[in-house]
C-alpha cells in the first residue's frame, strides 16, 4: 500500500476558505438591511424583465455588428496596401483608446454638434439621404453604435491573430489549387481561424454584456437603467442592484453553456 | 486570349531565360529548361540552390524577375503586350494555375476537411464540377494512391505518408497538365518515404503524367526520372539522363554534391 503525502497546509487553507465563504454568505443573507423580499418582489417584475430584454437585444445586436466589423477591419489590417492597413490600425487605436463611457455620451449627444445626416453626390445638388440626427440616433441606436464600434476594435485584434495563426502553407496550397484570395479567406483561412478566435470571442461577449450596463448613462433602457429608475422611486438601491446582478450572472451562465458546445463543435479534428 | 503569343516549340513546360531576385540577391540566373509532355524531370542540388524557387515559378507562386515561363504553350502569370510582360489579374492567374498541380513538402492538407473533401473541394469550388461526379473522381483517385476506405478521415488521423498521398490525389483531382513536387518526401519518417515514392513512380511510369520533381531521393531520380537537372547557386550546372548525371558527373560541383549525398 502506498500512503500519499498529506498536505496539511493545503487542508488548513481549504478550511479557512470555506469558513470565509460561509461567513460572507451568512452575513449577507441575514443582514436586516438587505430586504430579500424586495429582491424577490422585483426579480420578475415586468419592467425589470423588459430591461433585461433590452440588455439582451443591445448586447446581441452589438455583438453581431462588432464581429462583422472586426472581420472587415482585421482583413484590412493585413492588406498589402499600406493605406488600407493604416486606416484599420488607426481605427483600432482610436476606438480602443476612447473610454466606452465617453464614446457613449458623445454618441448619445451627437445631435448637439451634428444636425442632420446628408448623403449626396458631390458636385451636384442631388441629395440622396437627409435625415435629422435626433430622429436617427435614439438612445438604443447610440448604445448599439458605441458598443459595436468599441467592441469591433478589440475583436479585430482577436480576428487578426486568428488569421495570422493559419500558416502560409494553407494559403499556398489553396492558391496552387486556383483559389482566389477571397475564396481562400472564406473556405480555408476563416474556418480554421474560428477555432483560435472563438474562446476569446466568448470573453468579449461577456464583456459586451457587462459593458451594456454603461449605456445607462444615456438612458439606454437596459436592465441597469430600469433597476436604477425603480431604485430612484423606492430608495431600495442595493436590492435592485442585486436583482440586476442576479440576471447578469444568469445570462452569463446560460451563455457559457452555449459557448462550451460551440467550442466542442469547432474543436480540432 | 487572342493577343496571347503561342510558344512555337510547345514543350509542356518551357522556362526561358528566367532571372529572379530577392532584393539585391539574385537567386535564379538565366534559367532555361524545357519539359516534354509525359516526361519526368528531377531537380537536384544543395539547399539554397534555387530548385524549389524555380519550381514555384512554374505555377506563379513566385514572381519572376525576367524571362518567361510557358505551360502548354501559354505564358504563366503574365501576358505579353508590346514586348513587355504584364502581370495577370488574380482571377486570370488562378485560371492558369489550375493546369498545374503542386505537392508540397509539408503536405498542406486542409485540416478542417475530410480526406474526400480535401480532394473534391477545389474541383467543385474552382471548376464548378458536378458534386457527385467530383466525389466519384476523388474516390477513384484515393483508390489509385492506395487510400480507399479513408475518405471520411481527417488529415490529423493519417500518417505523414498517407497525408502526402492525399495531397497527390488532391492535386490530380484538378486534372492538371503538369505536376510539381516540392521535396515531397523530405518531411516524412524514413519508413514512410517508400509508399509516397511508389505512388509517384506509378504516375510517372504508367500514368504518363508530366512531372517536375525537386528531390533528394537519388534512387528515385535514377529509377524514375527521364532526366536529372543539377542546380547550384541559382544556375543549372548540368543535366542529362540520370545514369549520366548521377553516374558520371562532369562538373566538380556535381561530383562534390553527389559524393556527399551518396555516402
Amino acid at each position: 500500500m502506498v500512503v500519499p503525502v498529506r498536505h496539511y497546509g493545503r487542508m488548513i487553507f481549504a478550511v479557512i476558505v470555506v469558513l470565509a465563504v460561509i461567513g460572507t454568505v451568512y452575513s449577507i443573507a441575514t443582514n436586516p438591511n438587505f430586504e430579500w423580499s424586495v429582491v424577490a418582489e422585483f426579480l420578475f417584475s415586468p419592467s425589470i424583465l423588459r430591461g433585461l430584454g433590452s440588455t439582451l437585444v443591445i448586447t446581441i445586436v452589438s455583438m453581431v455588428i462588432a464581429v462583422v466589423l472586426a472581420v472587415v477591419i482585421a482583413v484590412m489590417r493585413i492588406s498589402p496596401s499600406r493605406i488600407i492597413s493604416s486606416v484599420a490600425a488607426f481605427y483600432v487605436f482610436v476606438f480602443r483608446g476612447i473610454p466606452l463611457i465617453v464614446l457613449l455620451i458623445l454618441l448619445g449627444n451627437l445631435g448637439l454638434f451634428l444636425k442632420s445626416i446628408t448623403i449626396g453626390i458631390p458636385g451636384t445638388q442631388v441629395v440622396l439621404i437627409d435625415v435629422p440626427i435626433s430622429e436617427v440616433i435614439t438612445p438604443f441606436v447610440a448604445s448599439v453604435a458605441g458598443l459595436s464600434l468599441a467592441g469591433a476594435a478589440y475583436m479585430a485584434e482577436i480576428v487578426r491573430s486568428g488569421l495570422l495563426a493559419i500558416g502560409r502553407g494553407q494559403r499556398e496550397a489553396a492558391k496552387a489549387l486556383g483559389l482566389t484570395s477571397s475564396r481562400t479567406l472564406r473556405f480555408i483561412v476563416l474556418p480554421q481561424a474560428l477555432r483560435v478566435i472563438l474562446p476569446p470571442m466568448g470573453n468579449e461577449f461577456i464583456g459586451m454584456l457587462k459593458a451594456s450596463a454603461i449605456v445607462s448613462v444615456i438612458a439606454g433602457g437596459d436592465l441597469l437603467t430600469v433597476a436604477q429608475g425603480i431604485a430612484g422611486t423606492n430608495y431600495r438601491t442595493i436590492e435592485l442592484l442585486i436583482v440586476a446582478t442576479i440576471w447578469y450572472l444568469l445570462v452569463i451562465i446560460v451563455f457559457s453553456i452555449g459557448q462550451y458546445f460551440l467550442e466542442r463543435r469547432t474543436a480540432e479534428k | 486570349m487572342n493577343d496571347q503569343i503561342q510558344d512555337p516549340a510547345r514543350p509542356m513546360v518551357h522556362i526561358q531565360h528566367v532571372d529572379k531576385w530577392y532584393g539585391n540577391n539574385q537567386v535564379l540566373h538565366d534559367i532555361d529548361l524545357a519539359v516534354e509532355e509525359g516526361e519526368t524531370v528531377c531537380l537536384v542540388g544543395p539547399s539554397g540552390s534555387g530548385k524549389s524557387t524555380l519550381l514555384r515559378c512554374v505555377n506563379h507562386l513566385e514572381e519572376i524577375g525576367a524571362g518567361s515561363v510557358w505551360v502548354d504553350g501559354e505564358l504563366v502569370g503574365y501576358r505579353l503586350r508590346n514586348g513587355r510582360l504584364h502581370e495577370l489579374r488574380e482571377a486570370d492567374a488562378c485560371r492558369k494555375r489550375v493546369e498545374v498541380g503542386m505537392v508540397f513538402q509539408h503536405f498542406n492538407l486542409f485540416p478542417h476537411m475530410t480526406v474526400l473533401e480535401n480532394v473534391s473541394f477545389a474541383p467543385i469550388t474552382v471548376k464548378n464540377e458536378n458534386k457527385a461526379e467530383a466525389r466519384e473522381y476523388a474516390r477513384s483517385l484515393l483508390e489509385r494512391v492506395g487510400l480507399a476506405g479513408r475518405e471520411g478521415a481527417y488529415p490529423s488521423q493519417l500518417s505523414g505518408g498517407q497525408q502526402q498521398r492525399v495531397a497527390i490525389a488532391r492535386a490530380l483531382a484538378m486534372r492538371p497538365k503538369v505536376m510539381l513536387f516540392d521535396e515531397p518526401t523530405s518531411a516524412l519518417d524514413p519508413e514512410l518515404v517508400g509508399e509516397v515514392l511508389a505512388v509517384m513512380k506509378d504516375l510517372a511510369l504508367t500514368g504518363g503524367v508530366t512531372m517536375l520533381v525537386v528531390t533528394h531521393e537519388m534512387g528515385f531520380a535514377r529509377e524514375v526520372g527521364d532526366r536529372v537537372v543539377f542546380m547550384d547557386a541559382g544556375r543549372i550546372v548540368e543535366q542529362g539522363p540520370p545514369a549520366q548525371v548521377l553516374g558520371d558527373p562532369q562538373h566538380e560541383r556535381t561530383k562534390a554534391f553527389l559524393s556527399a549525398v551518396l555516402r
